[in-house]
């Protein structure tokens, strides 16, 4: 099923037409209209008409999430703040706040191309959906909210928290499918557990569209095996405009619709471009939006592009899904680590559960030291001490394998660890700089 | 057939203060006696092993209020208040090829100690320990 099949099984020359005419016009419109793209071109002394095409795009500066902050709130807009029909914003954490903003148009792109991948990934006008992402300022919520109204889909719109709430719901009005973040979607899924609710028995829940936070391939076949649904990864930030882009059935990377986002992967140390296949920063320039056009924007998501035509017939290149955040790398004694990392080789061992905290201390010598907190799994406890510290040692050698680090493993009491119902935050670094 | 061992109760807890009392409290609340009791420590974390009067009460207790809990075969042993008492087990048992993994004392009144011993081949210790009449028949109550 597609839900513009001439948009999205386009011949992959037309699409390739398509970004070159509208990189080049998309140029000048930031060009003409958006202070914050005129002065930065002219600092570099770049004429928009030296951009032809998309050859050209290692002559465009990036565009950081520095830049949005240091123009807070309109200085990169590009149309009069009476064309805006909405904003969104982030809360800034480490400054000031982010704020995008969307023109009509930009909506209907926004909602077109979350429409396609609703569809691409089975959700149907017989389905009832449960948008768990939060409403209001986060994208989530009203992203998912348009495109599954779009589609026909039957909208059951919850918001975040409240989970035995969300559970009830969930039983008394047959949802079908469930929009939310992959650790709510674990927490869920324990907490029914708690209150003698079985997902994959007791309710008519199918699918999951979770994103918003990094995860991994064993993350998805431990939520599939604990609730009998199919999870399906979702990618889209506020700056790009929401959730946009999801797989499809075939379950091998997520389709960006080129006729709206030309992408390129490029090495984050260098900005050079990595070949096809290469992990790399995923950089996005949009090409059809009009309130705060994006020139080369630095996701900070790694990830691998492949633009081969997918099995399920789109010709829409894909990315892989998302390794780890560059702002969430963290480096111990001079080694980048992932979280992500951490996730995978845990969700490999049987012995201890899905949640952990990673707690980065200096030692008294000066180095530092990285503990890594797991649960253990009630199956796994033994009242022998040496097999609860051979455990230990277990996942550390494999930590170590994986991340060319040391840590330290400590397993704690299931269910003690945080609990996190959005974008979870499991590193504590207690490092003085 | 006729059960000849104990059932010990054993506690995963994490090494914060409060922890060990956690346990203690819940077991004491419910009217639960400890009659034999140790932690063995390992760094971050320790493991409780006791024998209580009401096994699997405890068992539920403490599982409901979220700890890791398993219960585990052990044996009780009688040995004379004298020296070479546990000595003579252990010989015993090693003698017949079997390993003690842990062993602690049972708090108890009277003129006999008693032992748990936590061993690698429980059916073989049984009989043997049987045989030489040094195990612990009474009732833990
Ligand atoms: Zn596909």
């Amino acid at each position: 099923m597609y839900w513009d099949p001439r948009a999205e099984k386009m011949p992959q020359k037309d699409l390739q037409e398509i970004q070159e005419r509208k990189l080049r016009a998309i140029i000048h419109h930031a060009y003409e209209y958006s202070p914050f793209y005129r002065k930065k071109f002219r600092e570099i002394r770049l004429n928009p008409w030296d951009i032809t095409g998309v050859r050209d795009l290692p002559k465009l500066p990036f565009t950081k999430k520095q830049d949005l902050r240091d123009n807070y709130p309109f200085g990169i807009f590009a149309v009069p703040i009476s064309q805006i029909v909405r904003f969104h914003a982030s809360s800034g954490t480490t400054g000031k706040p982010t704020v995008v903003g969307y023109t009509a148009n930009d909506v209907e792109v926004w909602v077109e191309s979350l429409c396609r991948s609703l569809v691409a990934c089975g959700v149907s006008r017989e389905d009832v959906m449960q948008i768990s992402y939060g409403y209001g300022l986060f994208t989530g919520g009203l992203g998912f909210h348009y495109a599954a109204e779009r589609v026909g889909a039957t909208v059951l719109p919850t918001s975040a928290g409240n989970t035995q709430r969300q559970i009830e719901l969930m039983k008394d009005l047959n949802t079908t499918v469930i929009a939310c973040t992959p650790s709510y979607m674990l927490y869920l899924s324990e907490y029914a557990a708690k209150i003698g609710t079985d997902i994959a028995e007791d309710t008519k829940l199918r699918r999951g569209i979770l994103g918003a936070e990094p995860w991994s391939e064993e993350t998805r076949r431990r939520i599939e095996g604990k609730t009998g649904i199919t999870a399906y990864d979702v990618y889209g930030t506020s700056e790009l405009s929401g959730p946009l882009f999801t797989e499809c059935t075939e379950k091998h990377g997520l389709h960006i619709w080129a006729d709206h986002f030309l992408i390129e992967i490029i090495d984050p140390e260098t900005g050079e471009q990595v070949g096809e296949g290469e992990k790399g920063e995923l950089v996005v320039t949009t090409l059809s939006k009009e309130a705060m056009p994006l020139i080369r924007w630095r996701t900070g998501d790694i990830t691998i592009m492949e633009s081969e035509k997918c099995a399920c017939g789109r010709t829409h290149p894909r990315i892989m899904r998302i390794l780890g955040r560059a702002d969430d790398m963290i480096i111990v004694r001079g080694v980048n680590v992932f979280p992500s990392q951490i996730e995978h080789v845990l969700m490999q061992i049987p012995e201890v559960g899905e949640h952990y905290m990673i707690i980065l201390e200096r030692a008294e010598d000066g180095l530092d030291k990285m503990t890594v907190q797991v649960e253990l799994s009630e199956k796994a406890f033994t009242d022998k001490v040496a097999d609860m510290l051979e455990l230990e040692k277990r996942i550390a050698e494999q930590l170590k394998a994986v991340l060319n680090v040391t840590a330290k493993v400590e397993i704690v009491n299931p269910g003690t660890l945080q609990r996190f119902e959005g974008k979870a935050k499991r590193v504590i670094d207690k490092r003085k700089i | 057939m006729e059960d000849k061992t104990l059932k010990q109760v054993s506690v995963f807890v994490e090494n914060k203060p409060g922890r060990l009392a956690a346990v203690t409290e819940k077991l004491y609340e419910k009217g639960i006696n400890i009659r034999a009791f140790t932690i063995a420590e390992a760094g971050d974390f320790g493991i409780i092993r006791m024998v209580v009067d009401k096994t699997d009460e405890a068992y539920e207790i403490l599982r409901n209020a979220g700890f890791t809990v398993t219960l585990t075969r052990v044996l009780g042993v009688e040995v004379e208040d004298e020296p070479g008492g546990l000595y003579r087990i252990a010989r015993a048992l090693g003698d017949a090829n079997i390993n003690i993994e842990y062993v602690y004392a049972f708090t108890s009144g009277g003129d006999k100690a008693l032992i748990i011993l936590r061993v690698n081949d429980l059916d073989k210790a049984v009989e043997l320990l049987e045989k030489e009449g040094m195990l612990f028949r009474g009732r833990i109550d």
